[in-house]
């Protein structure tokens, strides 16, 4: 029972900071159909400049700083860099934005260093939030959640309850008609983009400490925000929130897990040899399958389900 | 994206002078540059144009933006490498075949695989190859039986019939046996395009509704065009195999599925040729340009970056338009604006170069002092002089590239324009 609370609480805090990143993903892409491959790009740039804040200003300032600072960049590579291949077509929209994930990794690792950075939870989130079944769960992670949470809240009431939000809504599906109303499309663009970096960003102030801000931390959970969008289906917002949560506990689970199929075919009585076929297959832990769990998901979804467990459309 | 071609009929003179002058090429780089280094890089660019104009069926001619071609690229390396130690074991095959060898087993992967990647096209493309190439990529370290592990699996090409006394060992024969393998692949792919299947290919990418409609099945098209591009990546990953003797899972990185997309794309996707520049392009790269630089990712994020944005037919598409400006006289007018850009450019680049490498001397080797040596000059990373002069070199570079830029950018317009009357003019005789 405390393996299973324990688990399922740091696969949900992990997941809800899969959904930060994602949101910002996926908000980009149902507006403007931009996969923005540099997003982990903008989350680890979120994680370093709170790094850096931290040291001046504090982790409070941080939290309010960073993500500004990340929306800002982000903003000013849609004007001056994204907008201009708007015309050529989604598949150079896409490529720009891969360049720029190489030229982040590299300006990070010229001013921070090759190696990772002491960022770390404030004094005031660290310790136990509380003891359960003896084992302590993180204030921080508690904390994450909150954010996550409040973030995700906060989303919807500025898509659906503000002016703003419905501007941004109709720019989605009818451009040109909100244009003809007197709105600035490309400005609306242009924020979308921002506050998708922003969003990243302010996953990498709070995700920066929880995990190791280091370079390779884009690399590393690039791939499975896009799995996270694609399953819940592109575009939507609500299930990039399901995935999330899925994927996070799904993996956090799997990691935590030390059995493989040779260990439950041995419970039911069958005994395997390493002569047997296909060996190397039956004795793998599922701990061990655990970072390939998201990307088989990804297939099989892509097989069965093309939309997305919550889009409405394909491709 | 429309490309003009040009044919002499009934006999296309152009096509054969090309190719014998590519052969040629072939033939005699390796007596040209004869250093062992040049040899290796000969080999690499060799076995790189292949894998870069097989990604390129997918990229330029299908449309479809793949994040996971070392998959192919790399399963044909490994089964390259597992047949060479069955050659070294007593197979009866001659090592010349091994690479094809691994262009079969990259097929077959891909038959296995190529049905549920080309299901859709586009963005969900992009995604699924990325998801199966972190798939693949995770599993090469979760089966160290097959993958070889961290410290990968090795061969030793010297082994089987040694067929007319060529035993491989040599780099030289290495290279010429890569040689004829581009040059046969480079044909083959070539040949390809001009087929109906090539050309259906093209249909799906433009337009794949009407394709549909005309009464083709897209994922069909795209299946086969998948196939046929993964079997031309496992012949160069089996090259790779032979050439390399060792296949780490590196091979079937992310990194090296972005390098293939980025130097494919440089070289330029709309054109035949453009791979084949992407492909030397890659090499020179990976090979001199991180020897000469520590920072040669910044500087090539930022060629891409710009390239994307001002080029997106690649270096191939700049040729092209620079050809039909001279078919139609009007080159010599360039120059001096060409001249102007090029010196501008070079000193932009050096001010950027000098402050890059700076900060890059400050990160990485601030041990060993603030000096630090730039195109046989002495910069001081710590000193206000090395700084200020750089920044204002770059600025004055840049403020000079600038005119020069507009100034040029008029003078394209014009001769565009002109050019435009000109095949107008043409066209009502």
């Amino acid at each position: 029972m405390e393996f299973y609370t324990i688990s399922l609480l740091n696969g949900i805090s992990y997941g809800m900071l899969l959904f930060m990143l994602s949101s910002g993903l996926t908000l980009i892409f149902s507006m403007m159909g931009v996969l923005n491959f540099a997003h982990a790009s903008f989350y680890m740039l979120g994680a370093y400049f709170a790094y850096t804040v931290t040291s001046v200003l504090g982790f409070w300032a941080a939290l309010l700083v960073a993500p500004v600072l990340v929306g800002l960049v982000g903003a000013g590579f849609e004007k001056y860099f994204l907008r201009r291949v708007h015309k050529f077509g989604h598949v150079p929209e896409l490529l720009i934005t891969f360049g720029l994930s190489y030229i982040i990794l590299e300006l990070v690792q010229l001013v921070w260093g090759r190696s990772s950075v002491d960022y770390r939870v404030p004094v005031a989130l660290d310790g136990p939030l509380f003891t359960l079944y003896g084992t302590q769960f993180p204030m921080y992670r508690g904390f994450m959640m909150a954010v996550a949470l409040s973030m995700l809240i906060s989303i919807w009431l500025l898509l659906t309850r503000t002016r703003i939000g419905l501007v941004i809504q109709a720019a989605l599906t009818h451009p040109e008609m909100v244009e003809a109303l007197g709105h600035n499309v490309p400005r609306v663009f242009m924020l979308v983009f921002g506050g998708g970096c922003a969003l990243a960003g302010l996953a990498g102030v709070i995700g920066g400490n929880a995990y190791v801000t280091e370079p390779s931390m884009a690399f590393s959970v690039g791939g499975v925000i896009f799995v996270v969008v694609v399953v819940g289906g592109m575009g939507s917002l609500a299930g990039a929130f399901l995935a999330s949560i899925l994927i996070g506990v799904l993996q956090t689970f799997a990691v935590a897990i030390d059995a493989s199929l040779m260990s439950a075919l041995q419970t039911a009585g069958v005994m395997l040899t390493p002569e047997t076929f296909g060996y190397a297959l039956w004795k793998l832990k599922l701990s061990q399958v655990a970072p390939i769990l998201p990307y088989l998901f990804l297939v099989l979804i892509l097989i069965f389900r093309p939309k997305g467990l919550l889009g409405k459309r394909e491709g | 994206m429309s490309s003009k071609i040009y044919e002499f009929k009934p006999f296309n003179v152009g096509r054969v002078v090309i190719w014998t002058l590519f052969a040629l090429v072939l033939l005699v780089a390796p007596l040209v540059f004869t250093s062992s280094l040049s040899q290796t890089m000969l080999s690499q660019m060799g076995i790189a144009i292949i894998v870069c104009l097989s990604y390129n069926i997918l990229l330029g001619q299908g449309g479809m933006l793949s994040f996971g071609h070392a998959v192919y690229s790399g399963m044909g390396s490994f089964l390259a490498i597992h047949t060479l130690n069955q050659v070294s074991g007593g197979w009866p095959l001659p090592v010349s075949l091994v690479p094809i060898a691994g262009g079969l087993s990259s097929m077959l992967v891909a038959i296995l695989l190529g049905w549920v990647t080309t299901k859709k096209a586009a963005t969900p493309f992009a995604m699924i190859t990325l998801g199966i190439g972190e798939l693949v990529w995770a599993m090469s370290l979760m089966f160290p039986e097959f993958f070889g592990g961290e410290g990968g699996v090795s061969g030793n090409r010297v082994a089987g019939a040694k067929t007319f006394g060529i035993t491989y060992g040599p780099q030289i024969e290495l290279y010429y046996l890569i040689a004829v393998y581009t040059f046969v692949c480079t044909g083959l792919m070539f040949a390809f395009t001009r087929t109906p299947l090539g050309r259906m290919l093209n249909a799906v990418r433009d337009n794949p509704e009407r394709v549909e409609f005309v009464g083709y099945d897209t994922q069909k098209v795209r299946y086969f065009a998948f196939i046929i591009a993964a079997f031309f990546a496992g012949v160069s990953g089996g090259l790779a195999a032979l050439n390399f003797e060792i296949v780490t899972s590196e091979v079937v990185s992310g990194y090296r599925s972005g390098a293939y997309l980025l130097f494919t794309f440089l070289g330029g996707a709309t054109f035949f040729f453009g791979p084949i520049l992407g492909g030397i392009l890659m090499v020179l790269a990976f090979v001199l340009l991180s020897e000469f630089t520590k920072a040669w990712l910044l500087y090539l994020g930022l060629v891409f970056l710009f390239m994307v944005m001002y080029a997106p037919g690649g270096v191939a598409s700049l040729l092209m338009m620079n050809l039909r400006v001279a078919k139609f006289g009007h080159l010599r007018e360039l120059w001096v604006s060409y001249l102007a850009l090029g010196l501008t450019a070079l000193v932009v680049l050096l001010g950027a170069a000098a402050m890059i490498e700076m900060l890059y001397h400050l990160q990485l080797n601030a041990a060993l002092g603030p000096e630090l040596s730039f195109l046989g000059g002495t910069l001081n990373s710590k000193g206000l002089n090395s700084w200020f002069g750089s920044a204002f070199i770059m600025l004055t570079g840049l403020g000079l590239f600038e005119l020069c830029r507009r100034q040029f950018a008029r003078e394209w317009g014009q001769i565009q324009e002109s050019i435009e009357k000109e095949i107008k003019r043409m066209e009502t005789l």
